[in-house]
């Protein structure tokens, strides 16, 4: 089974203690499924019921299919400006 | 024109106003968001604003994009500051140039607006009894840290 490198930033990054995560792949995977597999990860039940999530550095939907060579990152809820 | 850019500098207003003015334009609109030192009641000593960088770039474009579509400004630029801002510092600035002055104003409060909702940017405040948090606006508090 290949894997997929999660991008994590701010709040995330600070809670996990890494800057990203690997996760199993397995063909045909969706964002979804990508999230359901960090979501079983020890020490994410603070992440919110609702996540959001960038493939090559576009938000995207959790039907999306993923790749093992896409760029992937959870989105913390933005606060710029 | 049009440019966008993630920076760790100081952002000079009076540059950005320099790089879009025509004389074809009657309206420069400038929005300068500012470093405050009170927030939800907490007295703030500075701000750590971090970045996806290359995809807060590319966000900003597609926002920069859209203005222009909706509101036929040609000449926009903005620059958003991350790292360590201290109390009174510029961390984003929004310049957008026009022949009249509501296509110009209507269009900085589009980007600014814009910005707060899908550029991954992310601050934590440090306040003045040592603590410091993630700022999350979907909730009152973020996740407090000592």
């Amino acid at each position: 089974m290949s894997t997929v490198t999660v991008q994590l930033f701010a709040s995330y990054a600070e809670t996990f203690g890494e800057s990203t995560l690997e996760i199993p792949l397995a063909p045909h995977s969706t964002v979804g499924d990508v999230v359901e597999s960090i979501r079983s990860l020890p020490g994410a039940f603070f992440l919110p019921k609702s996540l959001r999530v960038a493939v090559n550095r576009k938000f995207a939907s959790v039907d999306q299919l993923v790749d093992s060579t896409d760029e992937v990152a959870l989105i913390p809820p933005v606060a710029g400006g | 024109m049009s440019r966008v850019a993630i920076v760790t500098r100081e952002i000079d207003v009076a540059v950005l106003i320099a790089e879009v003015q025509s004389s074809d334009f009657g309206a420069v609109s400038v929005f300068a968001g500012t470093v405050r030192d009170v927030n939800d009641g907490r007295s703030v000593t500075a701000i750590d604003y971090s970045a996806y960088t290359s995809m807060a770039e590319s966000e900003l474009a597609m926002i920069i994009a859209e203005a222009q579509d909706r509101f036929g400004v040609s000449a926009v630029v903005v620059e958003h500051r991350v790292g360590a801002l201290a109390i009174g510092d510029v961390s984003v600035a929004i310049v957008a140039a026009h022949a009249h002055r509501a296509p110009a104003l209507d269009c900085t409060r589009f980007v600014i607006d814009e910005i707060k909702q899908r550029v991954p940017i992310w601050k934590r405040e440090h306040y003045t009894d040592g603590t410091r948090e993630w700022i999350d606006p979907t909730i009152s508090r973020g996740i407090a840290t000592a």
